[in-house]
């Protein structure tokens, strides 16, 4: 049975990723592209991959489409040219996919427990994490812990793809300036909308506070600093969203959130360096606390905190920077 | 079902190969960078098919429960990760079409190139 909603999920895939390419309305490719990203998170979601389909669908479907219509109101919303060499683009793509095609028949059938990638790490990871990190979601435990150095890479990167989006757009173009709110305070966000106005701030505090319980739950359900982070940052964009951008920086200023993207960050790093003061090496949480279990188990939150940190700071900074630039 | 085993990387292969066209075909920017995530998405798509076993659950211990089968977590961490690595860099291009669409004031790639040539 969950082989057949899989396929059908699949298909639906295939069928929305055609119809994004083709519209010339980038306003609909975007939205199509927000179905998108929920397919694939049902789709993650089957494939056993429960944080990563949280992930997915706080980002994807989310924080992206988001993204991406701040860009279009800054650009254009239509496509204006029409495909050049078309057919020789399409002959490229079918054969590249035919060879990609052919390659898939090498691999083991969906699902085989003896496939390669099934021996190698995976199943130490599997053994080892109830004795050494003690924590039940082994997402976590591998994430955190035990490629600690991976993450703390992925970190930065976020953080430096923020730093960019904010040079980028920081960049004063001639008359171009900061977006000014209207004097008497209306057409501003959804405020003269009474529903999504209600709805969207009913909503907004179950939304954080879902986002401290997927922060502080990572260790034990599907969650963490990533998904956090993006739930935290979606609440924001979408108070953002209903009562205009002012007030939602009056809530949490400009400022605060590159305290937010430094302090997680370095929060990480200090971390790290913690475990080298206390005699260990760089992120080796055992050494924390007396026991080397309880040690991990601080570690892991601590630098979860600071995941979720940054990822709160580099995704709303980046919204504030494109919301408040004018249209040129 | 033996021919549908390989269903998952077919769609990895289409989906790839759909953001692939979009990247190489079309001239609108922001249509191009569309496809990178249509493309991005795909590679997520064959990573957490690979950790997939059959009859597996998520790997997440639970009380009293000893004898599940756990997928594999290791793609999972790594996808999970790149996940919101990739939305950062989207928009990090997406900076950059706004400052081109400023300057060129158009944001379809043969109009910036001819501005360039004159």
């Amino acid at each position: 049975m969950t082989i057949i909603f899989g396929i059908f999920l699949l298909t639906l895939l295939v069928i929305t990723a055609v119809a994004v390419v083709r519209t010339a309305n980038l306003f609909v490719a975007v939205m199509l592209l927000g179905i998108f990203s929920l397919l694939i998170a049902a789709n993650f979601l089957l494939l056993d991959a429960a944080d990563v389909a949280l992930t997915e669908a706080a980002v994807g479907a989310g924080i992206s489409t988001v993204l991406f219509l701040g860009a279009l109101a800054l650009t254009s919303e239509r496509e204006r040219a029409a495909t050049p060499h078309r057919w020789l683009s399409l002959i490229v793509v079918v054969s590249a996919t035919l060879v990609v095609l052919y390659a898939t028949f090498d691999k083991p059938t969906f699902g085989d427990p003896e496939a390669p990638v099934q021996q190698h790490v995976a199943p130490w990871y599997l053994e080892k994490t109830p004795e050494y990190i003690d924590v039940p979601n082994v997402v976590t435990a591998v994430l955190a812990s035990f490629r600690g150095y991976d993450t703390l890479g992925e970190v930065f990167v976020v953080f430096t793809a923020g730093i960019g989006v904010l040079f980028l757009l920081s960049a004063q173009h001639g008359h171009a300036a900061r977006r000014r709110p209207d004097e008497d305070g209306s057409n501003i966000g959804l405020r003269d909308d009474l529903i999504p106005r209600v709805v969207g701030r009913l909503l907004v505090p179950f939304i954080l506070l879902f986002g401290l319980y997927v922060q502080f739950h990572g260790d034990y359900g599907p969650g963490g600093g990533f998904q956090a982070g993006a739930l935290v940052a979606a609440a924001f964009i979408l108070y953002a969203l209903v009562e205009g951008e002012d007030r939602t920086l009056e809530a949490l200023p400009f400022n605060a959130l590159l305290t937010l993207m430094v302090s997680g960050a370095l929060l990480y790093g200090l971390v790290g360096l913690a475990g080298i003061v206390f005699g260990g090496t760089f992120l080796d949480y055992s050494v924390l606390a007396d026991d080397p279990v309880a040690g991990q188990h601080l570690g892991i939150l601590l630098i979860e905190a600071g995941v979720g940190l940054t990822v709160t700071g580099v995704l709303l900074a980046i919204f504030h920077a494109f919301a408040a630039r004018d249209r040129f | 079902m033996e021919l549908l085993g390989l269903y998952h990387y077919w769609v990895f292969a289409i989906l790839l190969m759909i953001g692939f066209y979009a990247v190489v075909a079309k001239v609108n920017l922001v249509k191009k960078l569309i496809g990178l995530s249509l493309f991005q998405a795909a590679v997520f798509l064959l990573y957490i098919t690979m950790g997939k076993v059959s009859g597996g659950t998520a790997p997440i211990f639970q009380d009293g429960v000893t004898d599940a089968v756990f997928s594999n977590p290791l793609p999972q961490v790594l996808i999970l990760t790149a996940i919101v690595v990739g939305i950062s860099t989207t928009a990090l291009g997406l900076g950059i079409v706004v400052r081109i669409k400023e300057e060129y004031g158009t944001i379809e790639e043969h109009e910036i190139q001819e501005i360039d040539r004159r």
